[in-house]
This record gives C-alpha cells, structure tokens and sequence, in this order.
C-alpha cells in the first residue's frame, strides 16, 4: 500500500510536466506576448508608449529570450514557489491569487457535496421505482437542469433575487469584508453567499449524476446476489442500503475525477456572472492580455487540484473496493 | 398434515404487452421433511416459477392467481400457513424466507456481492433471525462452513467471493443458505453450471448435509442424471403443468407419461450402439438440395488415408498482467495448451473433452487460427495438399478459412442480433464473394431448409428464434461455405435436453451426407460418446487419454479419465455415483496424480512423460516405464 502510494505520487510528476508544458505551449500560441497588447491597448487609448520602457519591461520579464529558456524559467521558479510575476497587476502572481485559489477550492469541494447530495437520493428514488411518475418527473427535472446553461441560471437566480428579496446575491461575501482579513463574521458572510454559485454550478453536474447512478444502481438491483440477499428474509429497504448503495458508492467517489474538471471550468462563467472573486475572471482577463505567468499558473493551479482529486478518489476507491484491494496477484 | 410443504392447484401468470402467459397451470405436489423431492422440466416449465413463489420471490409481473403453498414447520407456528396468501415484503414472509425455507442459486459468483466478505454474507442471515451475540454467531458460521468442507473455515470468514475457486464459492452459498438450520432448502439448478467433478463433490455434500441436518431439499433441475443420484421423489413438469409424480422407483423403473419416456430417450447414455439414435421429442425434418450437396469431388490423388488434421506439438501460453492498478503488476505466464498433438482423420467426428480451464478451447481456437499457437504445426489436408496453418501469416491463411469453419457454445450471443438470419447466414458468402445476389438468396434459402428451418424465417431477427433453433442458424452459417472441417465448441451445453438430442441428430445426419469432418469440444461426456469416434481427454493444457470412443469408456487408463467418468452422474439407479472414487477433488491436479502418470509441476515441460500406444490407437500420458499391458490386465 505504502509502494503504491509513493509510485502514484511519483507518477503525478511526469503527468504535471505534461500539462505545464501543453499549458505553457497554449498560452504562446497567440501572436505577440503582453508587451505587445500592452502597446495596443495603450495606441487604443490614444497614447505613445515609451520605447525604452519596453525594452527595459521585455529585458526585466525575459521575454527576449527564447520560449524554452522562459519555459525552463518559469517550471524551475514553481518548483522553489515562485509562480512567476504578473504583468497586469504588477505583483507577484502568487500574491493575485492567493484568496481566490482557496475560494475555488472550497466553492468546488462544496459543489461536490451538493451534487453528492442532491442527487444520492432523486437517483435511489429513481431506480428504486423505474417507470413511475415520480421517476419520469425526476428525469425530467433532471434533463432541464442538464439542458440549461450554467451562466443563465445564475442570471436567472440574480434577477430574482434582485426582484423578490431586493438583495444582492452577487460575489462571495458582503462588500465590507472585501480585502479585510479572515474573521470569523467574513467566513459566515461566506457562508450565507456560497449557496448561489454552488447551486448553479451544481445544478448540470447533479443532473448527469443521477442518469448515471440511476443507471449504475438499476443495474445492480437487478443482479442475482441482491434475489440472494432478500432470499434470507431481509427487508428491501436493508437489502438497498447493504448491496446496492454500497456499490454505488464506489461509483460516486470514483467519479470525482470525472467531476472536478468539469466543476472547475463550468465555474469559471459563472464566476463572471455573479462576480465572484474565485479563479475564473482574473483567467480569463489573464489570458485575454496575454499576462502569461499569471495565466499559466493559475492553470498549473488547477490541474494540480484535479490531478490530486483524482489521486484521492483512486486512494480511496482501494480502501472502498476488496477486488482492487486484492486481486493484484490472485491466481484464477 | 404431515407435509413440510404441500402446494394445490398453483397458479401463476405472468403479465406480457401482448396479454398473459399461465407460466404455472394447476401445480400440485408435496415434500415431507427430511426427503429430497426432484422438480424435473426442461426451460419454460414453470420449475423455478415456482420456487420463487414459495419464496415470496416473484417477479414483479408474475402473480399467483390461484392455489395455495402450504408450509408447515410445528416449530415455527402450530398450523400450515398459506405462503401464496402472504405478502412478499410482509413481516411473517421475511420470517420465514432465509429462516425456515431458503434457495442455493446456480450461480455462485454472482449470487454473492462482491465487496463483502464471505463471512459478513454467510451469517447475514443468522444476525437477521436469531438472536445471537456477534461472537457466538460468527462462530456458528465458521461451523457450517467447516461442514460444508471448507478447509480453512476461520480464514474463510474474511476472504471475498472472488477469491475463492468454484467449488469453493458454491460450498460457501450452501453454508449461506443453510446457516439458520432451515427445514425446507430450494436447490436451483444449484450444480448445472458446474464442472463434472465439482458437481459430483457438490451432490456428495447435499447428500451428506441432508442426513446431518435432517434437510428436506426440492431440487430443481433438468439433469437426470443428478436426480437419480439424489432424489426420493421426483415431479416432472412440461408446460407448466404437473406430468408425473411419484417415488424415484417409480419414476425411473416405469415411467409411464409419454413425455417423460421421451425425455429419458432423449439422453445420451454411455455405451450406445454405433447405429443407436437418441430419440427428440420432435424430430427435425430437413432436406439437403444440390447447392450444397454438390461438392466438388477430392482428386483422384489425394483419395489416400492422410489425416484431415494433424495437430503437433502445440503449445500457447498467455500473458496476464494483473494488478495493474498498483503499479507494474505481476506479470504472469499461463501455459493454456502444453504439447498437445492429434489427428483428425477424414470423415470422423474427434471429440475434445475436459473441464474448464482445460484448454479444449484454446487449441480449437487454434485451429481456427484466432489465436496463433506459440509452436508446434498443425497441418490441415486441402484436397491433397497438406499446408501448416500454424505458419500462416493473416493475408495467406484466406483461402484455408472458408476449409474451416465453427459453431460455437452461446447460441444467441454468436448471431448478430441486430442482422436477420438471412443477413447472418449470407455473410460468408458476402465475405468470401461467392456468387451473386441471387444465387446467394438460393443457397441460403437451401440452407435454412438443410437445418430444418422454414426459409420463409429468413426477414426475422433471431431473438425470435428459441434456443435449438438459433443453434441451427449457427450450424447453417457454419455449412454455407462448404467447409471440409467443422468445429463446435460446447454446440449444445446451452439447450435443453429435448433439443440436445435434435440438434446431436442433425450433426450426425449432415455428417453422414455431406463427408464432413467435425471436431467436437465438449465436457459432457455422454454426448461425446454419442457422437465422436475419437476421444481425446485434456486436462489442464495436456493431452492424458486419447482413444477410439468405444474403449476410452470401456477401459480408462488415466486416473483422470477414470475419476471424470466416476463423476459422471447416470439417470440410472442401479448405477450411482461413486463418490469414493473423486479423488477429493484433486483429480485435475497433474502433481496428484499416482505413478506412473504423475506430472512434476516444477518441469513444466512434462517431458518426462510419453503418449503410450497401451491398445490399437489407445494411447495415455505416462513415464517410459509405463507398461500398458500390466495396467490394461489389472483394469479388466
């Protein structure tokens, strides 16, 4: 266990190579680098840049050297911590992010939970009374909230709670506690805004999850060990919970690596719309002006948090399931 | 009433979108405790119809309408209740399923969940009825598991379902059904999916538990052989009505309804005379035309005694990889076929047998060329010219594989569902081009007539087709190239007995017609002997026996052919099993055989032993200093 531990650690570091390099190659893709856009929008604005500026800026980031040295440059700093500095903000990029990276993470865990939730007992319910109306009315219901694009249900919430309780339910805690440290009023006032995004952004991924527990749990029930399970008298709801749920279980956790990325970047649309002060639209402004090492962390930052989700689930999908646990080795 | 279980007039219909299908019309019977009572009939009798009904188990479109399950158990409740009045789910049902009636399913793997221990399941039931503390009902669990012939009955608590071999995985669902000492045991078709000598130890153990226990046990099952072997009454249902009943003696000395006679004359006994026929319950009536009767003669030259198929020295291993999850995995090697050699001459039927994991269908597979063997040639006669197909390389094996074709064990997952049969039976002939649009609908019609099918079937699919029947599609398709060889894999261990015989008997007739040569895999021993000429007997990726099928029954030589043959149970009471004589189960360890036949594990080449010629074309897997004549005296 302890082996296979260490050798899934070890192989996470080719995997996040990988990924640097691709996220790194999609960022210089576009033509020109920030200097450039610099320029642009400062000609937009009708004002003459300072040639000697430039050069000194392109000579300080080194963005005169070639893409492999900055690349080299840019892995190396991640290693010893240092993510790189943000053109746009004129700060180190970890200094941007910080807050926001913990925000992300904690809007995700929760989404999680939420579509966990949510959709362990429509999908139970479903299964357990196929072809009922219940069953169809809950599919429905599902299928809408799989249809429906996150950003204009989040629309949709703030209209709403605009009009009928005249709030705002934009961003992740009231005005005051913006940039003020952690107390223990800000993170209720966290609290109390969570919900919003988290029900958006939960909304599709619970409908996919309960067609695919619905499917997984239908599947099991009609399997010949759950006949075997009622022949010794047990009660249905105790059969349910014993076999079955179990099994399904080990589906759930094992879909967290199917989750998380999409949870990820089906939050950051919605970040925007309820300007939220998570990842998504310091992302995307990153990588519309070109502020590469702002943007190329952030994406470091998040595949790292799905390559470690993924890790997590795996781990515990060992402890959850005898047959992965064992069957290394058995002779058949 | 003295009857454990007394059923009147059941009845029990099932709910179609077309209208209702009676699946039970007016079953009556009755066990007494501590007797084993046989519900004989072949699939869509209505047997585990009713087994479900007695356990509250139906499914959800079948309903009794009518007749009544008497159960009475005096210590439980002091008059018989009426378990088709109860309600499933209701508190006095689940009181008595699992507790005083249970079931032993026929498939063990998958009557146990997976992710819990055998332990956990086996007392499940136990913590559900009785009231007994943690420590003294694992104890309880661990005793009937050392009943039922665990060896290590405290380890076996915490292993998984998937860690156990077959036997072992069967003897744990018979503790798990047995563990609340019910009075009454449901066995359905609990040892049909099992290999002969597994089946033979689990009989044994049935047996056995019975007397200990005081069991009374209905045995549901369509095997006679295993009825004779245990049964005290038999019932015989058809249809979903009651045909015959009464004592075993009765039963099997004078059996009187016609369609148990037929039954019995529709299975293969041993020791059938060469011109026997099995008797179906339906004959198939089947005509050959001139588009596949008309084969082209083999020239003048080749007309000499060369074999159609020579198989030499064969071997194929696989690789597995397993744990892969953990990282690299071990990597390991199974020998599947080990030096296998023999002949098929033209015109005969070589049967194949063995168990599973034997290796029977990895050399067929061979054959056919799916698999590539690791050494060793196989030389196939075409027409005179005799060609190594184990050389050929994919593009020049092409003119050889419509020589060769196959018919295989599931008859329903080896036809296209989503093709019509005259879509399936054509394809050869779309793949290998042979003539046009229209003389193609002639051949297959001709075919579909030479399997005994109505060509006006051709437009369906054949999930409409009963079992026999997509049998026979598969046979046609097999015959459409005119193939010289045929290969059938397990044909018939899928149907029904009725239908084995039809199907044995078309084999046999096509045969004789059209001169084909047939290999003919199996691990029914009786059907090989009704059909084969020459036997040949695998264990464990070796050939150990091959002889003429007349004195490889006769005089078996190997002790594995001896203890296969011992295991085999016979639908005749005055000869029973021998349960003495199964070698505890270790008969298909080569290590455990006795001298001269035994095989060191650690040379896995084997090469020690020989193939001994003991009679005219008998020949058995020994050491050199075998003598074949000393063993052949002290067999006879």
């Amino acid at each position: 266990m302890i082996t296979y531990l260490i050798r899934r650690v070890l192989l996470m570091i080719p995997t996040l190579l990988v990924i640097s390099l691709l996220v790194f190659i999609i960022i210089e893709l576009p033509p020109g680098d920030y200097i450039e856009s610099y320029i642009a929008q400062l000609e937009a604005q009708g004002e003459q840049a300072n040639p000697e500026l430039l050069n000194f800026l392109r000579q300080q980031y080194g963005l005169d050297k070639p893409a492999y040295e900055r690349y080299f440059g840019w892995v190396t700093g991640m290693v010893q911590g240092d993510f790189g500095f943000s053109f746009e903000y004129r700060m180190p990029v970890s200094e941007v992010i910080g807050d926001r990276l913990l925000l992300t993470i904690l809007i995700s865990i929760a989404t999680i939970m939420f579509t966990w939730i949510i959709a362990f007992p429509i999908a139970l319910y479903s299964a357990t009374h196929q072809y009922s109306w219940g069953d169809y009315g809950l599919t429905l219901l599902g299928l809408l909230g799989l249809a429906t694009p996150n950003f204009l249900l989040a629309l949709i919430m703030l209209y709403f709670a605009n009009v009928v309780f005249g709030t705002s339910i934009g961003g992740l805690m009231d005005p005051e506690f913006l940039d003020q440290p952690w107390s223990v009023d800000k993170a209720i006032s966290v609290l109390e805004h969570l919900w919003v995004p988290v029900v958006v952004i939960g909304t599709a991924g619970t409908a996919g999850m309960i067609r695919r527990l619905r499917a997984n749990l239908l599947d099991e029930l009609g399997k010949h060990y759950v006949t075997a399970a009622r022949a010794k008298g047990l009660p249905g709801y105790k059969v349910l919970i014993k076999y079955p749920l179990r099994v399904a279980i080990n589906f759930m956790v094992g879909d967290i690596g199917h989750l998380l990325p999409s949870v990820i970047s089906g939050a950051e649309l919605v970040a925007i719309v309820l300007s939220l002060p998570t990842t998504g639209p310091i992302l995307i402004a990153a990588l519309q002006s070109q502020d590469m090492y702002l943007a190329g962390s952030f994406l470091m930052f998040l595949s790292m948090l799905t390559v470690v989700g993924v890790l997590i689930s795996d781990i515990a999908l060992t402890f959850l399931d005898p047959r992965i646990r064992l069957e290394q080795g058995a002779d058949r | 009433m003295t009857d454990l279980l007394k059923i009147n007039n059941l009845q029990i219909d099932f709910e179609i979108p077309r209208g209702v299908v009676h699946a039970v019309r007016d079953f009556s019977f009755s066990v007494r405790p501590g007797t084993i009572v046989a519900l004989v009939g072949e699939s869509g009798s209505g047997k585990s119809v009713t087994a479900q009904a007695i356990m509250g188990l139906l499914p959800a479109k079948a309903r009794i309408t009518g007749g009544e399950i008497l159960f009475y158990e005096p210590n439980y409740w002091g008059e018989p209740i009426d378990l088709a009045k109860l309600k499933p789910e209701s508190e006095q049902m689940r009181s008595i399923r699992g507790r005083y009636i249970s079931m032993i399913f026929q498939d063990a793997m998958a009557s146990f969940s997976q992710l819990h221990t055998i332990g956990d399941q086996v007392s499940e039931a136990l913590f559900l009825h009785g009231n007994v503390s943690r420590k003294e009902g694992m104890e309880q669990t661990e005793r009937m598991l050392d009943l039922v012939g665990f060896p290590n009955p405290a380890d076996a608590l915490g292993l998984y379902p998937f860690e156990l071999s077959g036997g072992l995985r069967q003897r744990a669902m018979i503790a798990m059904a047995l563990v609340c000492r019910p009075s009454l045991v449901i066995a359905d078709e609990s040892t049909t999916a099992l290999d002969v000598s597994v089946q033979a130890q689990i009989l044994k153990l049935i047996k056995d538990l019975r007397q200990e226990l005081g069991l009374a046990v209905l045995l549901i099952t369509h095997d006679l052989g295993v009825v004779a072997n245990l049964a005290d009454e038999v019932v015989v249902v058809h249809q979903g009505k009651v045909m015959e009943s009464g004592t075993i003696e009765d039963i099997f000395g004078d059996s009187r309804h016609p369609y148990l006679k037929a039954l019995f004359s529709a299975v293969p006994q041993f020791g059938m005379k060469d011109n026997q026929r099995l008797v179906p319950v339906t004959d198939i009536d089947f005509e050959l035309g001139p588009l596949i009767s008309d084969r082209q003669p083999w020239p003048e030259e080749a007309n000499d005694d060369r074999p159609m198929l020579e198989v030499k020295n064969i071997y194929k291993s696989f690789r597995t990889r397993k744990g892969s999850f953990f990282g690299t995995g071990k990597q390991t090697v199974v020998e599947a076929v080990k030096d296998v050699s023999f002949t098929i001459k033209r015109g005969e039927c070589f049967g194949l047998i063995g168990e599973s994991g034997s290796g029977k269908s990895s050399v067929s597979k061979c054959i056919m060329r799916a698999y590539s063997p690791d050494s060793g040639m196989i030389l196939f006669n075409d027409r005179g010219n005799i060609v190594d197909l184990a050389g050929l390389r994919e593009k020049d094996l092409y003119p050889y594989r419509p020589k060769i074709q196959m018919v295989f064990q599931e008859p329903f997952s080896s036809l296209n569902p989503r093709m019509t049969v005259f879509d399936v039976i054509r394809e050869p002939l779309v793949i290998h081009k042979v003539g046009d649009a229209a003389s193609q609908r002639e051949i297959v019609m001709e075919l579909m007539r030479a399997v005994g099918l109505d060509p006006r079937f051709l437009n369906r699919y054949p999930h409409s087709f009963s079992g026999g029947q997509a049998q026979r599609i598969g046979i046609a398709r097999a015959l459409a190239l005119k193939p010289d060889l045929i290969v059938f894999d397990e044909p018939v261990s899928a149907l029904d007995v009725s239908i084995q015989a039809q199907v044995l008997n078309l084999m046999r007739d096509l045969q004789e017609e059209l001169g084909l040569t047939y290999l003919f895999i199996t691990h029914n021993l009786a059907v090989v002997d009704y059909v084969a000429d020459n036997i040949a007997v695998m264990c464990q990726g070796r050939l150990v026996e091959m002889a003429p099928h007349s004195s490889l029954f006769k005089s078996p030589i190997h002790p594995y052919t001896r203890a296969l043959m011992a295991a085999v149970p016979f639908a005749d009471l005055h000869h029973p099993l021998d349960f003495e004589a199964l070698m505890d189960g270790r008969m298909s360890d080569p290590a455990a055989w006795p001298g001269p036949f035994t095989v060191d594990p650690s040379n896995s080449q084997g090469s020690s032993l020989d193939f001994i010629e003991v009679d005219s074309e008998h020949f058995v897997l020994a050491s050199s200093e075998f003598s074949g004549e000393r063993v052949l005296r002290s067999v006879s």
